[in-house]
């Protein structure tokens, strides 16, 4: 299955370069996983690198992201070609969103309800994004964390069944506890990289990555 | 689906393959997502596909709301068979999905956990 799935991937790649318009829109991609897997980190590290600017505010919070923010055209350069690309930074997906979840992070109830709320808006949304707007994905994962999850494992077979190019990525790595084989072992079928987005690390890579994966 | 009538259980409905096969993709949504709604835990014989997946989150988001509905927990056996079928049984929706399935309401299921042969959930009253 995994050898299938990534020679299908690899076809895709070269076959999507071979009839590519060197003037065609920049490709829309979505940068999704759990919430707190550190993904406004590197939308905002990727938006740095390449533009100056940041994507959006980084939070320990859960649902920090209630809305997906987009910054466009980001132009990256990798062995003297440019890949262009919008990237859509989305809230992180959950199958449960409890208010009360907020308020052990010293917030009142109004403002737990009113985040739990927009916080459920933008799960949808990106849900909805990834059956009919984004053209590959960037899908993070903290690497501290167990990735053997129903969430991570329904949306990876979304992405799949879709045929949408997927990056994933083992954030974190700056962190002791961080295990980037579980995330190999959990997705075979793809290849991990691995970085720290707060940090930095490893970010060459990622860029070589994302050239090849959506260029 | 046929209501028991215990106060005080939990109903779990066990639903077949067969029931479920004629449905469209909301209505088997509808169906699952009344059934947690009332507390049930839903048990499906053969899952749903990657793209009903997604439009449950999507719909389950929707409908929560802080009074009386924080979501869902779902499990299922990780051999989703999806990627084993031809690109042309994808095309032609022939999407082998057959992976049981457990879907309760989050607030209800104090926990859920799995292995590739087992789902074992822990479930409290309303």
């Amino acid at each position: 299955m995994g050898l299938l799935t990534g020679l299908r991937d690899s076809i895709t790649r070269v076959t999507d370069k071979l009839f590519a318009n060197g003037d065609a829109e920049p490709k829309r991609i979505g940068i999704y996983g759990p919430p707190n897997a550190g993904k406004t980190t590197l939308a905002n590290r990727i938006a740095r690198d390449w533009t100056g600017d940041a994507v959006g505010p980084e939070s320990h919070i859960p649902h920090e992201t209630r809305r997906a923010r987009r910054k466009e055209n980001v132009e990256i350069e990798r062995n003297g070609t440019s890949v262009h690309i919008d990237i859509v930074d989305t809230p992180g997906v959950a199958t449960k969103v409890d208010y009360e979840d907020f308020l052990e992070h010293d917030m009142e109830e109004d403002e737990a309800i009113r985040r739990s709320r927009e916080a459920t808006e933008g799960v949808a949304e990106a849900m909805h994004w990834l059956r009919e707007d984004v053209d590959g994905v960037i899908y993070v994962l903290d690497s501290t964390e167990d990735p053997f999850t129903q969430v991570n494992t329904m949306l990876i077979g979304i992405i799949e069944s879709r045929d949408l190019p997927v990056l994933i990525l083992a954030n974190k790595i700056d962190l002791p506890e961080s295990n980037k084989k579980r995330i190999e072992d959990a997705f075979p079928q793809h290849e991990t990289t691995e970085l720290s987005a707060l940090e930095g690390d490893n970010m060459d890579e990622v860029y070589d990555q994302i050239a090849e994966y959506f260029g | 689906m046929p209501e028991i009538e215990h106060a005080d259980g939990v109903q779990i409905d066990l639903i077949s393959g067969e029931r479920m096969e004629e449905k469209t993709s909301m209505e088997k949504i509808r169906m699952i997502l009344d059934g947690v709604h009332e507390g049930k835990i839903v048990i499906l014989e053969e899952g749903l596909t990657p793209d009903e997946e997604s439009r449950l989150i999507e719909v389950t988001m929707t409908e929560i709301n802080p009074d009386d509905f924080s979501g869902i927990e779902i499990e299922s056996f990780p051999q989703s068979q999806t990627s084993n079928g031809s690109l042309l049984d994808r095309i032609m929706g022939r999407e082998q999905t057959s992976k049981l399935t457990v879907i309760g309401p989050a607030n209800q299921i104090e926990s859920l956990h799995k292995d590739e042969t087992l789902i074992s959930a822990l479930v409290s009253r309303r």
